[in-house]
């Protein structure tokens, strides 16, 4: 490991850190109030959906695939996670063990039910492979609420409330380094490899349907992991929150804040969760607003607002230095980023 | 006792038909270790269409072909490549928005082992191997005189250098056999020239077969030691250039026809 | 036997509905290689249309039916906008691009209406009033029937249009090659509004059949109908006039047969199983078009 790298880690980490001790320093000095728990809430939602909108990224950015049937993924972690958690709460098992035991479950189980839905759907491509995506979505979702152990269609509730939001920031710190290091790896290279000519991937030895698969268990384990993380916050749910309509929100999550880019999928996914508490009072007009922006996105920057721009903390403290060490004029740009290490912490406040 | 020579690649009545139409018919060819062979033939005679049967693009429905005496037939393009043959396109096709190295890091994939663990806790093995892969792709990118721009994004290269990058890649796949589908198309003479260095140089560094599709007859007289000659999808003469050249059945194929195209030059 | 005509009839008239949203979306597809996901919006616009003009006609003393051409003008206009504002400008950038502004416009036609016309649900009151008829002691309902001529003749009339007239032809030339159609003296953009308004009718018509049906409309009865009816268009080969009829029948069939006679509450992953299977057989559908790629 190269020293510059070591260090380029280090940036990382004391950013996370410092994101998170702020986030702290606001709820626990009580400067929103009586408003803290409910802050911390959508703080603690951020968190989840950015898992699942950076997990729906490493199909439509990296693959160059899309998906209109993630939220089946995410219910797959949800129900399994909180059934396998209501059957371990019985025995004395810490809370964060359980927490851990949970989002595992929920990432694993869905990673299967990715490779099961991945083996024959991604013999199809572009709008084809998106509509077996909603078909498949859907197929869970009605066996969800026909299943006896999924509640019969109706509410499962009392799920143990094991989300809480230092919990879910650093699941969420953890799942996005590791997506991160996975787009960066020789995997996230054949897979890009492969979105931009998968003829000429398999002419140079690549096993596209392997690594088609292998991208989509990964993404579905991360939405997996996310769903798990849902279940134990909401403590209740049913089937049809993971319906068609959540998929494709999810779709214009990751399309909005750049498709390709884990920063704007973060900022994009933080944005719409606090979209509620922006637009509290005109909460018939929220969505509406909501598809006009989309739309407007769409027609003057169609990449995305971020397009494939990567937020880089160590560039950042680079730059700065650069700045007051040389005449303004003298500044490099720094090209590419070959040490790769970037950084997505400084924007997680949701 | 003396064994016998097995040749790099080897077909027997090799055929692909697409709906009743014949487009290769009873295809053979044989190519020696460190042979150099081009193949060529009018427009539409089903060249790439060969080379898409010896990649296994198409599965041929009639025939079989061999490398250096094992079975290829029905195997998938990613298990020829990995049995050792490799090609570039006549329409090139490379990773456009990627950059030069990693076009070429692409194809050094499959001598790349370490594993997911490795790659998101960033273990040892993950930095060895992908510095490594990044050392031998620039030593590749140096061969096709591309290492000044290996950050480049591929898509910005100029056509020449473009196809030198698909030579690069290929390459890197570590192949006994290299297709080459016309990778002097649109290059001028002096890239021409360095192509032809290039070939060279791979062909004496690396030990390997050249097959390669061109319409420039100068080229393709000047580097390769044996030709086929197909039209129809049938072969109509084999042998050194010179007895090429003055086939009258080769130049019926090119000069009997009133849609000949241009460039087209026997010498 | 009567509970099977019964079902048979059902089924029918579910399917011609679903035929008749499910050429709107192949018609869109076929030419400018987008899922127009608004489309199934358009017909909660239509049915919204005809619970507010069937009183007025029915107080006018006019058939009430008279209504769904009041709706057919306002569901062209907005198809017609909707690929005038929202898509054209979009369409040069690539397919992620269209489809995320589809998924955007149905989401505005949707909460517009929810802010229009307000959470509840309406009810449209009898379109058609027709006596039930018996067939093989099978109590049918004539509207039934009539729901499924009118689905019949819309279809054939539709595909004579295409196949017959220059409009037609020009039609199936866009998707063939846009730019040799250009050279032929085809105005796109034309042809692409006139698809829409086409598409847009059609909507409209299949919310009277709808409304006939189900006297109910919800701001988001769009949505899963149109995901249905775009589910049959492709299982029958999207882009295909003849397989968004044949889909739209076999989605319709299946799913009543299968609520009747196996099990009520999976007759929807029994229709996506059937389109999964499909697709995997056959890519381009039941009656599509496979289209290779050149290496």
């Amino acid at each position: 490991m190269s020293k510059k790298k070591k260090i380029s880690y280090l940036i990382n980490m004391a950013g996370i850190l410092f994101v998170f001790l702020v986030l702290t320093a606001v709820f626990q000095s009580g400067v929103l109030g009586n408003r803290t728990e409910y802050i911390k809430g959508i703080c603690t939602t951020a968190c989840y959906t950015i898992i699942m909108v950076a997990s729906l990224n490493l199909l439509v950015g990296f693959m160059g695939e899309f998906s209109l049937g993630h939220a089946g993924f995410m219910s797959v972690g949800a129900y399994a996670s909180a059934i396998v958690t209501n059957v371990l709460y019985q025995y004395v098992i810490p809370d964060g063990a359980l927490f851990i035991i949970a989002l595992l479950v929920g990432g694993i189980t869905a990673a299967i039910a990715g490779v099961l839905v991945g083996i024959p759907a991604l013999r199809l491509r572009g709008d084809y492979l998106a509509i077996v995506t909603v078909a498949f979505a859907e197929i869970i979702r009605v066996a969800f609420c026909n299943f006896k152990i999924t509640g019969s269609g109706r509410t499962m509730s009392g799920i143990a409330k094991l989300s809480t939001f230092n919990w879910c920031f650093w699941a969420m710190v953890i799942c996005l380094t590791f997506m991160f290091m996975y787009t960066r790896s020789r995997f996230g290279r054949t897979v890009t490899a492969i979105r931009e000519d998968y003829i000429a991937a398999s002419a140079s030895g690549i096993n596209v349907t392997f690594y088609k698969v292998l991208n989509f268990a990964i993404s579905a384990f991360f939405a997996g992991v996310g769903g798990a993380m849902y279940a134990h916050y909401m403590t209740a749910m049913i089937p049809t929150n993971f319906n068609f309509n959540y998929s494709a929100e999810m779709l214009t999550e990751v399309i909005i804040g750049g498709t390709g880019s884990l920063t704007g999928s973060i900022i994009g996914a933080a944005f719409l969760s606090s979209l509620p508490e922006l637009m509290r009072q005109f909460a018939n007009y929220r969505m509406l607003a909501y598809s006009v922006v989309l739309v407007l996105v769409m027609i003057f920057k169609p990449g995305g607002i971020f397009g494939k721009w990567e937020f880089s903390l160590t560039r950042l403290l680079s730059r700065i230095k650069k700045f007051f060490k040389t005449p303004p004029k003298k500044q490099k740009e720094e090209g590419g980023s070959i040490d790769g290490e970037t950084n997505y912490s400084g924007t997680e406040n949701a | 006792m003396e064994k016998p020579i097995i040749p790099v690649l080897k077909t027997h009545d090799l055929g692909i038909s697409f709906g009743g139409l014949k487009a290769v018919d009873c295809f053979n060819i044989e190519i020696g270790q460190s042979e150099l062979m081009g193949l060529i033939g009018p427009n539409g005679a089903g060249k790439t269409t060969v080379f898409n049967l010896l990649t296994g693009v198409y599965k041929p429905t009639e025939g079989s072909f061999y490398l250096n005496g094992g079975k290829m037939n029905g195997k998938n393009t990613h298990q020829i490549v990995a049995a050792g043959i490799s090609r570039t396109f006549q329409n090139i096709r490379l990773f456009k928005k990627m950059t030069v190295i990693e076009n070429v890091m692409v194809a050094l994939n499959m001598y790349m082992s370490y594993s997911l663990v490795s790659s998101i806790f960033r273990l040892k093995k993950y930095f060895k191997q992908e510095e490594e892969a990044y050392a031998k792709a620039m030593e590749l990118l140096k061969i096709v005189h591309l290492e000044e721009k290996s950050e480049v994004v591929a898509e910005n290269l100029p056509y020449g250098q473009q196809r030198r990058l698909e030579i690069a890649r290929a390459l890197a796949t570590g192949m006994k056999l290299l297709l080459l589908d016309e990778p002097a198309a649109g290059m001028n003479p002096t890239e021409t020239e360095e192509l032809l260095e290039i070939i060279n140089v791979i062909r004496d560094k690396f030990k390997i077969s050249v097959l390669l599709i061109e319409h420039d007859m100068n080229f393709v007289m000047k580097i390769c030691e044996r030709i086929q000659v197909i039209d129809y999808g049938v072969t109509i003469a084999e042998g050194t250039p010179e007895e090429i050249a003055n086939n009258p059945k080769v130049i019926e194929a090119y000069l009997g026809k009133e849609e000949e195209e241009e460039g087209v030059v026997l010498c | 036997m009567s509970l099977f005509i019964q079902s048979l009839i059902n089924g029918l008239n579910q399917g011609a509905i679903y035929a008749l949203i499910a050429l709107g979306y192949t018609m869109v597809y076929g030419i400018i290689r987008m899922i127009n996901f608004a489309h199934g919006d358009f017909i909660m616009v239509g049915a919204y249309t005809l619970f507010y003009t069937v009183p007025l006609m029915i107080h006018q003393g006019m058939p009430p039916w008279i209504a769904v051409f009041i709706a057919i003008v306002v569901c062209t206009v907005v198809g017609v906008l909707v690929e005038r504002i929202a898509y054209r400008p979009v369409r040069a950038a690539g397919s992620m691009s269209a489809l995320i502004t589809a998924l955007a416009m149905s989401l505005f036609l949707e909460n517009l209406a929810m802010v229009v016309f307000g959470a509840n649900p309406k009810s449209v009151t009898g379109i058609f009033n027709l006596p039930y008829l018996t067939i093989f002691g099978a109590k049918l309902q004539e509207k039934y029937l009539l729901t499924i001529g009118i689905g019949v003749l819309m279809m054939v009339g539709l595909q004579l249009f295409v196949k017959k007239t220059k409009l037609g032809k020009a039609m199936r030339a866009v998707p063939q090659d846009k730019e040799a159609s250009v050279l032929m003296g085809v105005n796109v953009n034309k042809i692409i509004s006139i698809t829409f308004a086409i598409g847009s009718a059609l909507a409209a018509v299949a919310a009277l059949m709808y409304c006939s049906t189900y006297p109910r409309c919800t701001t988001d009865m769009g949505s899963m109908m149109g995901l249905k009816a775009f589910i049959a268009a492709v299982l029958g080969g999207i882009g295909s006039i003849p397989g968004a009829m044949v889909g739209g029948i076999i989605v319709g069939l299946v799913e009543i047969f299968v609520k009747v006679y196996v099990a009520p509450g999976w007759y929807e992953a029994i229709t996506y199983s059937l389109l999964i299977f499909v697709l995997l057989i056959k890519p381009s559908g039941i009656l599509g078009k496979s289209v290779g790629e050149k290496v």
